[in-house]
């Protein structure tokens, strides 16, 4: 099966004051394609530091992150923005939806970014909208938008590039329960579709819905649970 | 990222915030108003001086006499008598590549119509100042050179004392009185209208030279000549040799200084015109400052603008914006800041520059150099300007954007 994301040995420093607190302490993680990863851990035990350096935002301090077999310690600044704009979706817990823009430009975006014209990207981002249920809602500005509507412009905003991994760092951290299930349902929905998901949440029961289960804890990976099973094999 | 985005971007960004925007680019449409304006006014200065000049003729030498020098004192130019009309027909008959040669004299006098009077400038002239000077003749005929050589007592008059003394009535063939003596009007000059320093070019009477001299005047002496070179490149062999010549004439040996004046209206104009572009080019200049100080008011808000948008500049770069893509996102938006505010400056300083001929009672030109120029300048300093603030934007580090409250 092939290996789309291959960490060994990464640790990630913070200069804080005097002293170097390692968020990341020696991290060794393969992540298959197609596989819905959770990651837990308690708060400040290094999940979002985790995921920046997977999703591309940033680099480790030390230690190899190969994605789909190359090295991003390798790649420039500009590099990095392409590979995250054409692999990587995501979503995050605060939505970082443009307040000025409709929700379909919101979901153009990475479009505009991947130099596509503009009868195209309205299509795929009025597609997209569709897929998460808020085709009525294009037109309409994000502070327009409930929390749940907001978070689904968010994934179709991360799918519209058609990328094959998406990274959501506590998407439902704020949400309601039945805002929540929608979410949840759409994420088992682009598992099966084959997509790679990493997300990060608190709840077990989120955690669940997911084929692999990771704990973090003081920047190590603790536990690792349901490697390389995919949940419609289970 | 295709260049019609960006341009879209930087529009919106700029609506949402349209107070703002507008106040910025008030530092720009001052400063390009004021340099087309400052412009308008220096340009309209060296028009004036240009014409007045020009209003005596192209290719002009003026022969004046020199200042006397009695005992280390001297007298104010012009005060010498030794300049004579022989002078003039020696330099029409001797010197080559001359068109016109004119002496004048001129004084003041009471003119007087029954009982009618009205002051106005005599001028006794031969009859080659009507080409010199351009003029024409609406009715009758001008001073031929039977009236000179006869001393006639005739003149020509302007519109102006034409409707002071006579009403609407033709005055050809009517007689006037010049200090008591009666003068026979044989003409009436076009009007030529107010000179471009105010003068009034139709206040004036038109009589025989030597008429004026021996009849008016009691002189022996001519005020000034007046010559017309053929073409402008012999300006200064003209002049050269018309020096020679009256050194000659009036016995001035070498070393002596000359007794008269020779000045060339060419090099006078030349002169007057590099002042006056000079006197532009300062008012040009200060008020491109104010241009400089709007361009730092365009930078000044950007880098609000890049702080404001910090966050906003997280997601485009987690989304896959480049640094070219940020970049380009706020230079744009100066350079439209430029373009709009210098746009409207324009509109602005034409607006001021008519404002100040109407009001202001200056002369002012608009020429399309300053407006360019300044146009150009505004949407250069956008740019410039806009550099700093943008390439701060486009380096900002994607997490550290994301996580700014
Ligand atoms: N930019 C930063 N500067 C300094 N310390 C940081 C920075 N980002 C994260 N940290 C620290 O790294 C550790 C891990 O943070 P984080 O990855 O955000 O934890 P989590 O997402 O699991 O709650 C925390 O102790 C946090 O304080
Ligand atoms: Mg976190």
């Amino acid at each position: 099966m092939t290996k789309t994301i291959q960490l060994s040995g990464v640790k990630k420093f913070y200069h804080v004051g005097e002293q170097d607190l390692a968020a990341l302490d020696g991290i060794n993680l393969e992540i298959t394609k197609g596989e819905f990863s959770a990651l837990m851990g308690p708060s400040g035990s290094g999940k979002s530091t985790l995921m920046n350096i997977l999703g591309c935002l940033d680099r480790p301090t030390i230690g190899s992150y190969r994605l789909d077999g190359e090295e991003v310690a390798n790649l420039s600044d500009d590099e990095l923005a392409v590979t995250r704009n054409r692999k990587i979706g995501f979503v995050f817990q605060n939505f970082n939806l443009l307040s000025r823009i409709s929700a379909a430009e919101n979901v153009a975006l990475p479009l505009v970014y991947a130099g596509i014209g503009k009868k195209e990207r309205e299509e795929r981002a009025m597609y997209f909208l569709e897929a998460v249920g808020l085709a009525d809602r294009a037109q309409h500005q994000p502070n327009e938008l409930s929390g749940g509507q907001r978070q689904r412009v968010a994934i179709a905003r991360a799918l519209v590039n058609n990328p094959h991994i998406i990274m959501a760092d506590e998407p439902t951290g704020n949400l309601d329960t039945k805002s929540t299930h929608e979410i949840m349902a759409i994420f088992e929905k682009l598992h099966d579709e084959g997509r790679t998901i990493i997300l990060v949440t608190h709840e077990p029961e989120i955690a669940s819905c997911a084929s692999r289960q990771l704990l973090v804890r003081d920047g190590k990976i603790t536990r690792d649970e349901g490697k390389g099973v995919r949940m419609d094999v289970v | 990222m295709l260049f019609n985005e960006s341009v879209q971007i930087a529009l919106k960004a700029l609506f949402s915030n349209k107070l703002r925007s507008i106040l910025t680019m008030l530092g720009i449409i001052i400063g390009v108003g004021a340099v087309i304006a400052m412009v308008s006014v220096g340009m309209g200065v060296r028009q004036k001086v240009t014409n007045s000049i020009a209003s005596l003729g192209s290719n002009m030498l003026i022969v004046m006499p020199g200042s006397a020098n009695t005992g280390g004192v001297r007298s104010a130019a012009g005060s010498m008598v030794t300049l004579k009309y022989e002078d003039a027909l020696a330099i029409k008959n001797k010197i080559k590549n001359i068109d016109y040669v004119s002496p004048t004299v001129s004084s003041s006098y009471q003119i007087v119509n029954g009982n009618q009077n009205w002051n106005s400038t005599v001028q006794g002239v031969t009859p080659e100042y009507m080409a010199i000077r351009s003029l024409k003749v609406s009715t009758g005929s001008f001073i031929t050179q039977n009236d000179l050589t006869s001393r006639n007592r005739v003149a020509v008059i302007g519109t102006t004392v034409s409707s002071n003394l006579f009403g609407t009535e033709n005055p050809v063939g009517q007689t006037i009185r010049v200090n008591s003596q009666p003068y026979k009007i044989i003409g009436v000059l076009e009007s030529k209208g107010q000179s471009s320093v105010g003068q009034d070019q139709d206040d004036v009477v038109i009589i025989p030279l030597t008429t004026a001299q021996e009849r008016m005047l009691g002189i022996t002496y001519v005020k000034t000549i007046n010559i017309q070179v053929s073409s402008q490149d012999k300006m200064d062999i003209v002049q050269e040799d018309v020096e020679t010549l009256l050194r000659q004439r009036h016995h001035i040996i070498n070393g002596k200084d000359d007794d008269f004046n020779v000045k060339n209206l060419t090099s006078l104009m030349q002169t007057m015109t590099e002042t006056t572009t000079m006197l532009t080019l300062f008012l040009g200049s200060i008020a491109a400052i104010s241009l400089i100080v709007g361009g730092i008011g365009i930078m000044n808000i950007m880098m609000v603008s890049v702080t404001e948008r910090t966050r906003e500049i997280g997601i485009r770069k987690a989304l896959g914006a480049t640094f070219k893509n940020i970049m380009m996102q706020f230079l744009i938006e100066s350079v439209v800041i430029g373009v709009i505010g210098g746009l409207l400056g324009i509109v602005f300083g034409c607006s001021a520059s008519l404002a100040i001929a109407q009001f202001g009672g200056f002369n002012t030109v608009i020429t399309s150099a300053p407006i360019l120029i300044s146009f150009g300048f505004s949407v250069g300093i956008g740019l410039f300007f806009g550099i700093y603030p943008a390439r701060k934007a486009a380096l900002l580090d994607p997490i550290e954007a994301l996580r700014y409250e």
